[in-house]
């Protein structure tokens, strides 16, 4: 049959399982819309090319699949730049589609022309410029087995318009298989038997989880092995929600805001197991002085990651899932560790979170937290923004299960949160979603509240305001003498009112009045809402390692506050 | 450049890429180089065979970090294989230059 290039990539994508994607129209990517018109892919219409991106990721985050965003030449590529780049630190499986000038432009500073190859070049997996429509049967499948394959990423495919409106003759029953994950190669058994040797000998081991446990389903492997060791595990932001919080041996979150404790563990492990982290310098401080009595062991599905930051002992590449399944056959008796998970509780007693009493300070954003967690159905999602509301959400949310937490954990995107949200409720129908957000973060993609408001989903926007960029005053108070340049703003917008005007419930809490009671309210009401919570502007994220120190350096609540500027 | 000034720096080493052959290949190689902050000191590139793929050989300083620099290097998805050339040392580049200076 004959067809064109823009109703072939649609059949393709169709084929790949796609029903839902978001994005934006304009001039070269026209004839794809035109394509879409006819088909039964479902297109989420964004009001920025940005919340296109992060609506896709939010979809993908949710699931583990690859989504899809769309995105016209020029201003509409460069637009979807940041969600790409934030999906290849977060290693999320995207495909961005952009439209480009027809080919015969292509170099001549076209109208909404730009280089979207060169741009997408070093922040994507991999990436296409498709040269004919012939070539469509070939990228969009390998597009989608590159995004999920290994590490997963986000894959860039630039579409010259003259390619969508090709005519090509296919032939429907041979078209090629929907592009999947590769198998990823086994593990050499060698290096597992050695490991599980070095993990039995050792006395003081800790598990050291990142996102890629999450990503390779191996959560409950990983909580087995931590119980066969009596190894305490310690979690990056990434990886919160792969442990049950309350599990005896979960010390939570590592790093500039992890616990003083759990940092101090870290100074007296004899033997550290890193499982899909990436020694990321928000979690190990100053690399040289990270776990200065350990031996490193580091599982990783990207070769690249093993000795990237610390030279391991033991460096195993592949599938965590299989790599613990089978270190786990090694390791049948657990071990005498009785002395050393008692050290771990210990030092948790010893270094709790600091919070006020809920009674005395109700609206102190570690009690919001820890209110919202109860309100919240179990099944909830929470999306954060990025800033000092995440590491209180990272520090005080209970995450039961994976990909509960949304997060933006490498590029730390301010504007992640309402459009991940977005997409996170298209992915998982019936399931209430939360945005935690700040007064900061909220602003930089509020035009998505229009696609919210057009789409009626159970997204409820909490946005902790501070009238600060509060991460930003936070570290001019600790480390610039406490000159606030730029972080304070003299004029804040009244969001329950920006809501209405979008067309959404928009609740201001009174903090005099029964502020608790509003928010369990407005979070009963079914649909979408925005809650304008005020805090304290001189709340502060602690504890805090100052940014190049060791995580033994941490600084803590009670010396430094109350510090109003 | 002329064998004169092509100075490469004491311990250099080379590296051999079998590539797909196709625009671009070369940009994400080059790209990664000044991304992560490797040195690259000199290339050469040339099709192989039917063209489906090519060979490079890329001149990089042999510093502690170039296993990282071969591991950055296999997972380009157009890179198929990565391999060290002790036996070609920074002669070859230099021997390359005579050759073209005529």
């Amino acid at each position: 049959m004959k067809t064109t290039g823009a109703i072939l990539l649609r059949i393709l994508l169709e084929r790949q399982g796609i029903h839902t994607l978001a994005g934006i129209p304009g001039g070269a990517i026209l004839p794809f819309y035109d394509a879409l018109h006819e088909g039964p892919i479902r297109h989420i219409l964004a009001r920025h090319e940005q919340g296109a991106g992060f609506i896709a990721q939010g979809m993908a985050r949710a699931t583990g699949r690859a989504a899809v965003c769309l995105a016209t030449s020029g201003p509409g590529a460069t637009n979807l730049l940041t969600a790409i780049a934030d999906a290849r630190l977060d290693s999320v499986p995207l495909v961005a589609i952009t439209g480009q000038v027809p080919q015969p432009l292509i170099g001549t500073d076209a109208f909404q022309e730009v280089d979207t190859y060169g741009l997408t070049l070093p922040i994507t997996k991999h990436n296409f410029l498709v040269r004919s429509a012939a070539e469509l049967l070939e990228v969009v499948p390998l597009a989608f087995q590159i995004a999920e394959s290994g590490r997963p990423g986000p894959v860039a495919i630039d579409v010259p318009k003259d390619v969508l409106n090709a005519l090509i003759e296919i032939d429907p029953d041979s078209l090629p298989a929907p592009g999947r994950a590769l198998p990823v190669p086994d593990c050499p058994e060698a290096g597992i038997v050695a490991l599980a040797a070095e993990l039995a000998a050792a006395r003081r081991p800790v598990l050291y989880l990142g996102g890629g446990v999450i990503a390779a389903e191996a959560s409950a492997l990983a909580c087995t092995l931590a119980h066969r060791l009596q190894a305490p595990v310690v979690s990056t932001l990434m990886a919160l929600g792969a442990m049950p919080p309350d599990d005896p041996l979960f010390m939570g979150m590592l790093g500039m805001h992890g616990g003083k404790g759990t940092n101090l563990l870290l100074e007296e492990a004899d033997l550290l197991l890193a499982i899909g982290a990436r020694f990321d310098d928000r979690a190990t401080g100053k690399a040289a002085a990270f776990c200065p009595r350990a031996r490193i062991a580091h599982i990783d599905i990207d070769r690249a990651e093993i000795g990237k930051i610390k030279t391991p002992v033991h460096g195993l590449t592949g599938d965590a899932a299989d790599i613990l399944r089978r270190l786990l056959a090694h390791l049948p008796v657990a071990p005498a560790g009785g002395a050393w998970r008692a050290r771990a509780a210990q030092l948790r007693r010893e270094h709790p979170l600091q919070v006020p009493p809920a009674a005395e300070d109700p609206l102190h954003p570690l009690n919001l937290i820890s209110f919202l967690a109860r309100e919240l159905p179990a099944t909830a999602l929470v999306a954060t923004d990025v800033g000092q509301h995440q590491m209180w959400v990272a520090q005080a949310f209970p995450f039961r299960r994976p990909r509960t937490l949304l997060t933006s954990g490498g590029l730390g995107t301010m504007g992640f949160g309402l459009p991940v949200a977005i997409g996170a409720a298209l992915a998982c129908p019936g399931r209430r979603v939360a945005c935690v957000s700040g007064d900061g973060s909220i602003l930089m993609n509020i035009q998505e509240l229009a696609t919210l408001a057009e789409l009626d989903l159970p997204v409820a926007i909490l946005v902790f305001n501070n009238a600060n960029l509060g991460l930003v005053r936070q570290q001019q108070q600790l480390f610039y003498g406490r000159r606030y340049a730029a972080s304070r703003f003299a004029s804040v917008p009244d969001f329950a009112a920006v809501a209405q005007g979008f067309g959404i419930r928009g609740v201001r809490l009174d903090p005099g009045g029964d502020p608790l009671g509003e928010l369990a309210a407005a979070l009963a009401k079914p649909g979408p809402c925005l809650i304008d919570i005020p805090i304290h502007d001189a709340a502060n994220v602690f504890p805090m390692v100052p940014p190049g120190a060791a995580n033994h350096q941490t600084l803590t609540a009670p010396e430094l506050e109350p510090a109003t500027p | 450049m002329t064998p004169a000034n092509f100075l490469p720096t004491a311990r250099a080493t080379v590296l051999e890429l079998r590539v797909r052959n196709h625009p671009g290949a070369m940009s994400h190689i080059t790209g990664l180089f000044a991304r992560r902050g490797f040195n690259l000191e000199a290339i050469a590139c040339a099709p192989m065979g039917d063209c489906a793929t090519s060979r490079m050989l890329l001149l990089v300083a042999a510093e502690p970090r170039l296993d990282q620099v071969e591991r950055q290097l296999a997972r380009l998805h157009d890179v198929l294989s990565v391999s060290e050339r002790p036996d070609l040392g920074p002669e070859f580049f230099a021997g390359m230059f005579v050759a073209a200076s005529g």
